[in-house]
């Protein structure tokens, strides 16, 4: 009985000095109130309130004030919002704003799965790609690919990110909101923007020669310079060794590129969707 | 013990970081650049010796003639948590400038498991009313020596060539590890000579 009413005290007298300080801290922010600027209020609201970071201030508030003060004159740093966003920022102040561009995702510009690319040692330490890097530039003989450990996985706000199984991690691009954290902590840089409607994408990253590619990697481009010069407007073009698709000119052949492309590295975007929505489930 | 002994206890022998590892997460967090450590650790400091005062006086005028003073680690939560927002809206209100300066370090200071822990240190010593503010005040200047001292190491590590997997908060444990081995120099013999 005695402990019964022991907690009973205790509870009653908590719940009683926690309601007590409660109404003291209403009533003081009543008292104490200080008139927020109303157009960093609003702006505040606009912006989707991730505190990301990707605009390069803390928080969605030190890009709201900024904004508001004048210090910013760059609407579009809010990746994350996308164009409802921007839209919300230029009614705000005033400002004719594009809101046609198109939003950008990470992508993984590797193909080469567990069995199809090489390794040169069985990696058994910490599972984060930046610790591998460090036993020789990774497990994989290509230096240039995805090992898959997934230090993308951990930064990635959204959890836009997972491994498929096979070596590899792929990003959901409808989750993707654009921050660029991915492509900043991958050591082997295979992590890039792509406009989110691309049609295709050389998923390779090796800026080896031909013949090292080929015997690292059974789907590594070999630079043959096919694609560049069957198809000179499709816009592809090898740099360092590897083919790099534009996406602002897209001219006839691009398609075409993928049937001519000897170790088909060159593939559809949509196919990669529809691969990523079944190793989501 | 005397006050000087308090104020050498909890800035060297006890400090709040080093020695008993309570918060390890602003110590970490806020300790990039000079700058902000300071702001922090000020607003630590601040912080605790206002605690420090408030909890005794809840603690033995109020908790300990109800006995009620088992509920001490709650009520305390509570306090502090509500102490750290009324400051805030109190600065806020009274002085921009410092509401400026502190920016979101005062709210952070609320999970702050250092001001909790000098609250129950000092209910724990058995301090006095003086003693337990003195006590706060080094704790929190204490605070500050550790975070300012790690900040001063982490703007130096920005040029270091760290191994990449180490960089940003792992290396900084590591740091840390390392002054706190260096401030087991510090112990109650220290005192004691000083003293006497």
């Amino acid at each position: 009985m005695d402990v019964i009413l022991r907690i009973f005290w205790g509870f009653l007298s908590t719940v009683l000095f926690g309601g007590l300080l409660g109404l003291g801290l209403a009533v003081a922010s009543r008292k104490l109130k200080v008139e927020k600027d109303e157009t960093v209020e609003a702006l505040d609201g606009a912006l989707p309130g991730l505190n990301c970071g990707a605009c390069g201030y803390a928080g969605c508030g030190g890009y709201a004030e900024a904004l508001a003060a004048g210090k910013d004159d760059d609407l579009t740093k809010c990746k994350p919002g996308g164009a409802d966003t921007l839209a919300g920022i230029g009614k705000i102040l005033g400002v004719e704003v594009d809101t046609d561009a198109v939003r950008m995702v990470a992508y993984v510009h590797c193909i080469g799965k567990e069995g199809i690319a090489s390794r040169s040692y069985n990696y058994s330490g910490l599972q984060d790609c930046n610790a591998a890097t460090v036993l020789f530039n990774g497990d994989k003989d290509c230096k240039y690919g995805c090992l898959g450990l997934g230090s993308c996985i951990n930064v990635c706000p959204t959890n836009a990110i997972s491994k498929t199984g096979d070596g590899l991690v792929v990003v959901h691009a409808d989750l993707c909101i654009s921050c660029g954290k991915c492509v900043d902590i991958c050591p082997t840089g295979v992590m890039r923007m792509i406009p989110e409607d691309a049609d295709f994408v050389v998923a390779c990253n090796s800026r080896d020669k031909g013949k090292v590619t080929k015997g690292n990697c059974k789907v590594g481009c070999i630079a043959c310079k096919i694609c560049e010069k069957k198809f000179p407007e499709a816009g592809y073009k090898i740099q360092d060794n590897l083919s790099i698709l534009g996406y602002d000119n897209r001219g006839p052949g691009r398609a075409d590129a993928v049937e001519k492309c000897p170790v088909k590295c060159i593939i559809p975007y949509k196919e990669v969707k529809v691969r990523k929505a079944s190793n989501a489930g | 013990m005397s006050y000087f002994g308090i104020v050498v206890t909890y800035i060297f022998i006890s400090n709040m970081i080093l020695t008993q590892f309570l918060g390890l997460c602003p110590f970490i967090g806020v300790s990039k650049n000079v700058e902000s450590a300071m702001g922090m650790g000020l607003a630590v400091t601040f912080v605790m010796s206002i605690a420090s005062l408030v909890t005794w006086a809840l603690y033995h005028l109020i908790l300990m003639p109800l006995g009620l003073d088992y509920l001490q680690t709650i009520v305390f939560i509570l306090t502090i948590a509500s102490l750290v927002q009324l400051v805030e809206m109190v600065v806020q209100k009274y002085s921009p400038v410092l509401y400026k300066a502190l920016g979101i370090y005062l709210p952070l200071i609320t999970t702050n498991c250092a001001v909790m822990g000098i609250a129950l240190i000092n209910v724990k010593s058995g301090y006095n009313v003086l003693e337990s503010f003195t006590a706060g005040f080094a704790a929190g200047l204490g605070f500050l020596l550790a975070i300012l001292l790690m900040s001063a190491i982490r703007v130096q590590m920005e040029t270091e060539r760290v191994p990449r997997f180490l960089k940003g908060a792992p290396i900084a444990f590591i740091s840390g590890g390392l002054m706190a081995m260096a401030f087991m120099a510090f112990d109650n013999a220290l005192l004691n000579n000083l003293v006497g």
